[in-house]
């Protein structure tokens, strides 16, 4: 017997909870218990009075897995509210990498001009190396941070993803 | 404003949430917590004899009586031994609040003595949990924690207080109700969909009602409403493991319970059903059998509190977001108004008496060995004769199935069993918490040789505050479920399922003052039963059964509703890796 896996599809969720202790480990814990994907979870206080955090999730799984993950996550006590920024229209997503890179000579002067395209920062230089600091989508930083590879990538720090819906609302 | 001890708060919280009863142990980390119950005069504490059995007995006497369980333990051992009765009563949903003892908080973190991580442990086995680090904050957490664990889908909620938190004072006066903002659960159903499941209620040919443990959890009323339902539709009811009662089971409209060791008419009608109205029961594995195979035909709408139970499992045409009860009257209301009339179900109820014709939970008589759906049978019938209201918990395996098929349950709360984590070990201690919040009841906690073990320490605890309780246990040397199992699956290798070394239930029993009892044979039976119950103190009868008897019918691992197992002869022995891997 083999064990057989279901299609994925990747979708960003957009949590506000109430900012207290154990927070994100309930909800960390809830994606272990009941065998959930994340791929990138980023949480930062979002009001005047650090009363309440916006976590944002990017998470795997079949459309009815992501159902079930979005109603496990707005069953929590302290969780306010969930969105599916993937299912509820358009919306902007950015991560942020700081990206390492060795070389001297023609691959230096090839990394700066990736790094334009990319319209991506230098931040830190020595004489053998520098530190981009790259935003953009998922998809763009992969890119980048690719390419560099082929010229001296060292390491990478990615701070995952933040999304928000298009247009005037609040979500 | 006067200052009081975190400690008194506590109890001042407790006397005035309306707790009459607490179960628990002491220990060092909630001593302050235990001064403070010394002598008191209205709130009573019931000294277990193992953490587990006061989570037990907390339920039992939550699910028989509406009100929510309490109980109190100390810190590390004491928070852990809890957890088994924490998990179970979440996944019964089971309102229950347990207080835990902490170390001070300079030491947590510190690999203290009798230190653990009771809100990181208990994180993913309750509704909610809180570690409460100063006393002023003490009475809003407790007073939340018990809004949280008796509203909604209810459900366990840890309070962990550390000992300092129980000696420092801090001003109080009763707190107002202060909820999480994010905390506020659905229990008034949308219009629409209300409109669209009585419409397609009063269209469907051959409907049946599928009722779980919701109908009980929503309170006495929604049970009425069931009723009113179902009488105003005619169609056939059927109902999980921990939703009987909630229907009648002397109604003609009963088809008995589904699932794995449900009736053959009430899995061949869920199977052939046109319309499936699930009101508060989840789609769980053991009643909708293969999946891909379950209902195929029907149009399926669910009615839950917990929006996360709603296609779950089985996708469903209508989900009804409520509570059962506001949901049922909505409908029947809604029913009413547009004059809908029953209709014409003939046709089905044929159908219906020709599956019920298969007579699917008989079984054979006739041996010098006491058939043990016989003894369910006859402890029905004697209990019934008494008149009185009668409780019935059980333990968890094969006697429980028996119970659940072979005992009438008419009214709700009187079925007490661990139907979703299937503790074993739960019956007794739930059966001395039921007896507790109902001390006129009859009290039987139907158990197996092997699960009655797991928590029998808890005879003293029955003793000791002279409850009346009765255990009655179907004795045939086996873990008989897990036998079963192995007959079925691994050609009868029976590893580690023979109960060598059992104790002498009857003086086991008089050693702790109780009454012993032994029935050894069909002879013995009805004179062993009615001296049960015409004692007065707590009885605990050794019921010798026929060893090898199994649970009947069946729907196999893997197998769909129509592929029932009627008796041992339809068993092979043996199964195919994918059927082997399903729980």
């Amino acid at each position: 017997m083999h064990i057989q896996e279901e299609l994925s599809q990747r979708h960003v969720l957009s949590l506000t909870v109430s900012n207290e202790a154990g927070i994100l480990a309930r909800i960390a814990g809830l994606f272990t218990a009941r065998g959930y994907n994340i791929d990138s979870l980023t949480v930062a206080d979002i009001t005047a009075d650090h009363g309440v955090s916006r976590i944002t999730i990017v998470t795997n799984g079949p459309p009815k897995v992501i159902d079930q993950i979005i109603a496990q996550l707005d069953r929590l006590v302290p969780v306010h509210k969930v969105t599916d920024l993937t299912e509820n229209g358009p919306f902007v997503e950015r991560e942020l990498a700081l990206v390492k890179v060795a070389g001297i000579g023609e691959d230096r002067i090839e990394a700066l001009r990736l790094a334009d395209v990319f319209r991506a920062k230098v931040v830190d230089t020595t004489i053998e190396s520098f530190i981009f600091e790259i935003t953009g989508t998922t998809e763009k930083v992969d890119n980048f941070v690719g390419l560099m590879r082929q010229i001296g990538l060292v390491e990478v720090g990615r701070t995952g993803v933040v999304g928000l819906i298009r247009g005037k609302e609040a979500n | 404003m006067a200052e009081k001890s975190g400690a008194d708060i506590l109890v001042q919280c407790l006397v005035d949430l309306g707790v009459e009863v607490v179960f628990g142990y002491p220990g060092g980390a909630v001593l302050p917590i235990y001064d403070a119950l010394y002598n008191h005069p209205t709130i009573k504490h019931v000294l277990v004899r193992h953490e587990q059995g006061a989570t037990h007995m907390a339920e039992g006497y939550a699910r028989s009586t509406g009100k929510p369980g309490v109980v109190l333990v100390t810190s590390g051992p004491g928070a852990t031994n809890a957890v088994t009765g924490i998990t179970d009563a979440l996944l019964d949903s089971i309102p229950m609040v347990v207080i835990t003892g902490q170390v001070p908080t300079q030491l947590i973190g510190t690999d203290a003595f009798q230190e653990a991580d009771t809100v990181g442990i208990t994180r993913h086995c309750t509704k909610h949990n809180y570690l409460v680090k100063t006393p002023a904050k003490l009475a809003e957490v407790v007073h939340e924690a018990f809004h949280i664990a008796t509203t909604g889908r209810p459900g366990p909620v840890v309070v962990d207080i550390p000992k300092n938190v129980q000696i420092a004072t801090a001003p109080y006066a009763k707190p107002e109700l202060k909820v999480h903002a994010s905390y506020h659960p659905q229990t008034k159903a949308d219009a629409s969909a209300i409109d669209a499941a009585v419409e397609m209620l009063a269209a469907a040919e051959r409907p049946i009602l599928y009722t779980g443990g919701g109908v009980i959890n929503s309170g006495p009323q929604a049970s009425a409403l069931l009723r009113e339902l179902a009488a105003l539709t005619g169609a056939p009811v059927t109902s999980t493991l921990m939703g009987l009662g909630a229907f009648p089971a002397s109604s003609d409209q009963w088809v008995g319970m589904l699932g794995m060791h449900g009736t053959y008419e009430a899995n061949w009608a869920m199977n052939q059903a046109d319309l499936i109205l699930c009101i508060g029961a989840r789609f769980d594995d053991r009643v909708t059998g293969r999946l891909d195979a379950f209902a195929p035909n029907s149009k399926k709408i669910h009615i839950d509190i917990d929006r996360s139970s709603i296609n779950k499992i089985v996708d469903v045409d209508v989900p009804v977001v409520a509570d059962i009860a506001s949901a049922l009257d909505d409908m029947i209301a809604l029913w009413k108004q547009r004059n809908h009339q029953k209709v014409d179900l003939t046709e089905w109820w044929a159908r219906i008496a020709g599956w019920r014709a298969k007579k699917s939970l008989d079984y054979a008589e006739g041996g010098a060995e006491i058939m043990p759906q016989r003894a369910i049978a006859d402890l029905y019938a004697a209990t019934k004769a008494t008149g009185k209201d009668v409780i019935i918990t059980t333990e968890v395996g094969q006697h429980q199935m028996w119970a659940a098929q072979h005992f009438g349950f008419d009214a709700p709360n009187k079925w007490l069993t661990s139907g979703g984590l299937g503790t074993m070990g739960y019956g007794f201690p739930a059966a001395i918490g039921a007896q507790m919040g109902n001390p006129d009841s009859i009290t039987i906690c139907i158990a197996g040789d092997a699960s009655i073990q797991m928590n029998i320490q808890e005879l003293g605890t029955a003793s000791q505050y002279r409850l009346p309780v009765k255990i009655f246990i179907l004795n045939n040397e086996y873990m008989g479920m897990v036998r079963q199992w192995q007959e079925l699956t691994y050609e009868s290798r029976y590893s580690n399922s023979y109960s060598d070394s059992l104790p002498d239930f009857v003086k086991l029993g008089e050693a702790y003052g109780w009454t012993g009892i032994r029935i050894e044979g069909p002879q013995e039976l009805e004179a062993g039963i009615r001296q049960m119950l015409e004692t007065d103190g707590p009885v605990i009868v050794d019921c010798r059964v026929a060893k090898l008897s199994n649970c009947f019918p069946m729907i196999p691992s893997g197998a769909a509703h129509t592929e029932m197992l009627l008796d041992p002869s339809q068993v092979k022995g043996s199964m195919t890796d994918e059927a082997k891997a399903l729980v």
